[in-house]
């Protein structure tokens, strides 16, 4: 409930996001939602269905698929798309390497890969606008990117010809071709995700919740063992309670060791915690200081 | 766990040591983790330093950090039990008063950066005058640098003062000084062992003290619509959804929809997701139906049939340029967004330019240039809903976008309709006009409502002037605050300044009653003299003069305070404001008074009307 006329973070952030929402959805042409079965974009889609109800979600979801997800995710994917009737479409990595496209990196991740799938899949439902559950805590390069991010037609974000954003007046102008990122989880941090997810009660992937599994210590991070990871010499596979704090690429997403089975617990541990999810978990931000402000410029999610 | 949400914005250069501070505030508060710290400290030492720097929590982009310069508003978050605070912070030099304007455009609050060693400068009041053109409510001024002036109490008095003299000059709602040092992190988060002569809170326990709750507004409704929300399963639904962008609505409120003009009522209300809502307020984003059939779509805006919005296709506005490579020339084409609008517009003519750090009027400006702010007409090819920006940020702001490289060029505030009033020069002699006053359809008159800030004094002109005009008369509302957006914006609140005030707006309401029309004017003018001055003022050109005394008693206008402001002067924020701090001498010789017994705002200006005489003539 809300008393003196004050709305609670909580409320304050949901308002901004449904408001971008609908600004997206009556000035664009075709829009569409990026869906990757992480809980950024199980709350974002959570928030598009609040924003429109009780009508159907009025653009389809776009899942930019690796090949490289937890059979979790993918579970979660089909699942999450049935129960809310929403569109869900797939472009896959895998189709861009076959056609040569795109080639494998050494080591075996496709994060960068998922740039050029992400590209053809906009070019070809003809997207206007791409909503993105991207955060500004999340990374440097993010803290200072717009809710409407501006692409040309090559997908590339200029963070020197940004538009400025004042109040909540928000420029989607265009021409044909380019296309406009929007951010509506922008304002929120990684702890109001889960106290999102914890008041409305987000369904999530299993792997977000502690659980037992089999994983291999590498770099400092405990990788899931299995499919994607096999142990090299030297390495050892365990079994440990662990919970994911995001779930990428499965060649280079790590868990953390918890024993938070619920969104409360959760809560609790990220109050608590001492690294960022990123920091922490994923490989790839770690590779440069400027890992994430380069992939952006490329066109990355 | 219930925190609310507050948005400031930093203003200040590296040299002032923001970057140091907000590092500081992160670190302090634990909103910052560990492997951030880790690459902190590994930087710090690779570029030879030998502790961690806090300043380079800041840093920001490759492309900022190769040109040694910061190009852009980059934003942080604090999570307090309390609150949670969204910084934008923002860079300070002067050639990014853009990203100033940027940030302070959604603040609640700013916060201002001093070199204790420096005092205040250029650049301080560069940015105590851009938060105040942005209507940010609180300025909190951190005097920082406090370890290198030996944590001098008589250096922070000298700031102070030096400061307040200058904010004196600005509308300034509520303003604080706290003397720091980010480098130490005296007074940032925890209190300091060094400045005991200082008895208010840390910075950070001050921000999750600030009163924001009576900075919105909670009086004049206003909801744009954005979109409508259209499913059939089962029954057909049909509702429309906005962002509230003032006051406050609930079901069976009777509502406009403008510009049509149709009148209805609200039927139903829900937020996110469909639940139900019993009042809905500024911030919220809801959808609503109403029991009418009216065609309603994006563009429209509803209000309340005695409250409604200022609607015209000519605006004053205060902008700043934003383009790097176009200027801003009269004759300039654009598209001007509003909460609710999108219009093809054109700035009709740059009346002035402000030089940000002098305050100073540039008269016979051609063009602006990036970071300029001046003072413009515009005219939209749609007529325009809004609000003075001074009464709401959100109805009273606005972009200018180019047409044809689809950039936002500038950003705006509504100042009111453009009236064409400009002062003339001393030397200027009197023209007859040829047009007698016999000759024209109307006899004019003026209508001087005075009584307390939140008698109702505005709320009944605006209804008396809705009246006249549904009954066909020339009429037109001088708002004592409106005017001091633009006729009077360079008067303060000093004894004579207030004076000069009242005595302006008698001159300007003797003008339109001279023209045939009646000046209604809303002003609390206390003083009898003030009052008697615009008597004569009118006898002198034997215009009808109609002084009206709404006498609402001071517990009920202080009861109703709709702008918070006698919560300010009790709390001592507002000195001389009138009923606390300084007299109302009550009218003995009013030609009407007005009680609240007397019923509804229509109800009332129906009365004043037909005791006075006035619709009839």
């Amino acid at each position: 409930m809300q008393t003196g006329y004050e709305l609670s973070h909580l409320a304050a952030l949901e308002a901004e996001s449904v408001h971008i929402f609908r600004e997206v959805a009556a000035t664009f042409e075709r829009p569409g939602l990026l869906f990757s079965g992480g809980k950024d974009s199980a709350v974002l889609l959570h928030l598009a269905r609040r924003a429109f109800w009780p009508a159907p979600l009025p653009f389809p979801l776009l899942h930019v698929d690796t090949g490289h997800n937890f059979d979790e995710v993918i579970e979660f994917r089909d699942r999450t798309a049935d129960r809310t009737g929403a569109r869900l479409l797939v472009a896959s990595v895998q189709d861009d390497i076959d056609a040569g496209r795109a080639v494998e990196r050494p080591g075996g991740t496709r994060n960068p890969l998922q740039t050029t799938t992400l590209l053809r899949a906009i070019g070809e439902h003809r997207f206007d606008a791409v909503f993105g559950g991207a955060r500004r805590d999340e990374e440097k390069a993010r803290a200072k990117e717009r809710v409407f991010s501006f692409r040309n037609r090559f997908g590339e974000w200029d963070p020197r010809a940004q538009r400025p954003e004042v109040w909540n007046l928000y420029n989607g102008r265009h021409q044909q071709g380019e296309h406009i990122r929007v951010f509506p989880l922008s304002n929120w941090t990684e702890l109001d995700i889960w106290e999102y997810i914890d008041r409305e009660a987000v369904e999530l992937p299993t792997l977000y919740y502690a659980h037992r599994r089999r994983v291999v210590e590498r770099d400092g991070m405990l990788l899931s063992a299995g499919r994607f990871i096999t142990p090299q010499p030297g390495e050892r596979t365990f079994d440990a309670t662990v919970r994911f704090r995001t779930v990428g690429d499965a060649t280079c997403t790590g868990c953390v060791e918890s024993e938070a089975d619920t969104a409360a617990k959760v809560i609790a541990e990220t109050a608590a915690t001492r690294l960022t999810e990123r920091g922490a978990t994923r490989a790839d931000d770690r590779i440069s200081e400027t890992g994430m402000e380069d992939r952006k410029r490329e066109g990355y999610f | 766990m219930s925190r609310n949400l507050l948005r400031l914005a930093t203003a200040g250069s590296v040299d002032d040591g923001k970057s140091t501070l907000i590092g500081r505030l992160l670190y302090d508060s634990k909103s910052l983790f560990d492997d951030q710290l880790a690459a902190i400290e590994r930087v710090s030492t690779e570029r030879g330093g030998d502790a961690a720097d806090l300043a380079l929590v800041t840093d920001g982009l490759r492309a900022e950090r190769e040109q040694g310069i910061t190009i852009d508003v980059a934003y942080r978050y604090v999570t307090t039990p309390r609150r949670k605070f969204v910084i934008a912070d923002t860079p300070g030099h002067v050639q990014y008063t853009r990203n100033m304007v940027t940030g302070a455009s959604t603040a609640d609050l700013a916060l201002i950066l001093v070199d204790a060693r420096a005092g205040v400068s250029e650049q301080t009041r560069r940015h105590a005058f851009l938060a105040t053109l942005l209507g940010v409510p609180h300025l909190v001024v951190c005097v920082n640098k406090m370890d290198l002036v030996d944590w001098s109490q008589e250096r922070f008095e000298e700031i102070r003062a030096e400061f307040a003299a200058f904010a004196a000059k600005l509308t300034v709602g509520d303003l604080s000084f706290v003397p720091v040092s980010a480098l130490l992190g005296d007074n940032v988060v925890e209190g300091s062992e060094h400045m005991d002569w200082y008895p208010g809170p840390p910075l950070l326990r001050h921000l999750e003290d600030v009163h924001i709750a009576s900075d919105r507004n909670l009086i004049d409704a206003r909801l744009p619509i954005q979109y409508v929300i259209r499913a059939q399963q089962g029954l057909d639904h049909r509702s429309y959804a906005g962002t509230v962008a003032g006051g406050i609505f609930k079901p069976g409120d009777e509502v406009v929809v403008l510009p049509a003009g149709h009148t209805s009522r609200v039927r139903e209300i829900w937020g996110p997701g469909g639940g139900k809502v019993d009042e809905a307020f500024t911030g919220m984003a809801i959808s609503l139906t109403l029991d009418d059939e009216i065609d309603i779509g994006r563009g429209d805006l509803l209000a309340r049939p005695g409250n409604r919005p200022q609607q015209g296709a000519d605006l004053d506005a205060m902008v700043c340029w934003f383009s790097e490579t176009a200027q801003l020339r009269a004759g300039g084409r654009y598209l001007v967004r509003t909460a609710a609008q999108t219009s093809p517009a054109e700035v009709t003519a740059i009346d002035y330019q402000l030089d940000v750090n002098t305050l100073h009027r540039l008269e016979d400006v051609e063009a602006l240039s990036l970071n300029d702010i001046a003072r413009v007409r515009l005219r939209s090819r749609q007529p325009l809903l809004f609000d003075p920006y001074r009464e709401n940020r959100r109805t009273g702001s606005f972009i200018l976008i180019d047409p044809v490289t689809d950039q936002t060029v500038a950003a705006g505030m509504v100042t009111g309709r453009d009236t064409g009033a400009h002062a003339a020069p001393a030397t200027v002699v009197w023209h007859r006009s040829a047009v007698g006053r016999d000759d024209r359809a109307h006899a004019g008159a003026t209508i001087w409502l005075t009584g307390l800030s939140g008698s109702g004094k505005s709320t009944i002109a605006v209804e008396v002037e809705r009246q006249l005009v549904t009954a066909g008369r020339a009429a037109y509302l001088l708002d004592g605050d409106n005017l001091r957006h633009g006729l009077n914006a360079g008067l303060g609140f000093s004894a004579a300044d207030r004076d000069e005030n009242v005595r302006r707006v008698a001159e300007i309401a003797a003008l339109f009653a001279d023209s045939g029309a009646i000046a209604i004017v809303s002003v609390i003018s206390p003083f009898a003299a003030q009052r008697a001055k615009a008597r004569t003022t009118h006898a002198e050109r034997e215009l009808p003069f109609h002084e009206v005394f709404v006498d609402t008693p001071l517990p009920e206008c202080e009861r109703r305070d709709p702008k918070g402001l006698y919560a300010k002067a009790r709390a001592g924020e507002l000195p001389g404001f009138t009923g606390v701090g300084s007299p109302y001498e009550r009218p003995t010789d009013a030609d009407l008074v007005i009680t609240p017994d007397l019923g509804s705002p229509a109800e009332i200006a129906a009365h004043i009307l037909r005791e006075l005489g006035i619709a009839d003539r």
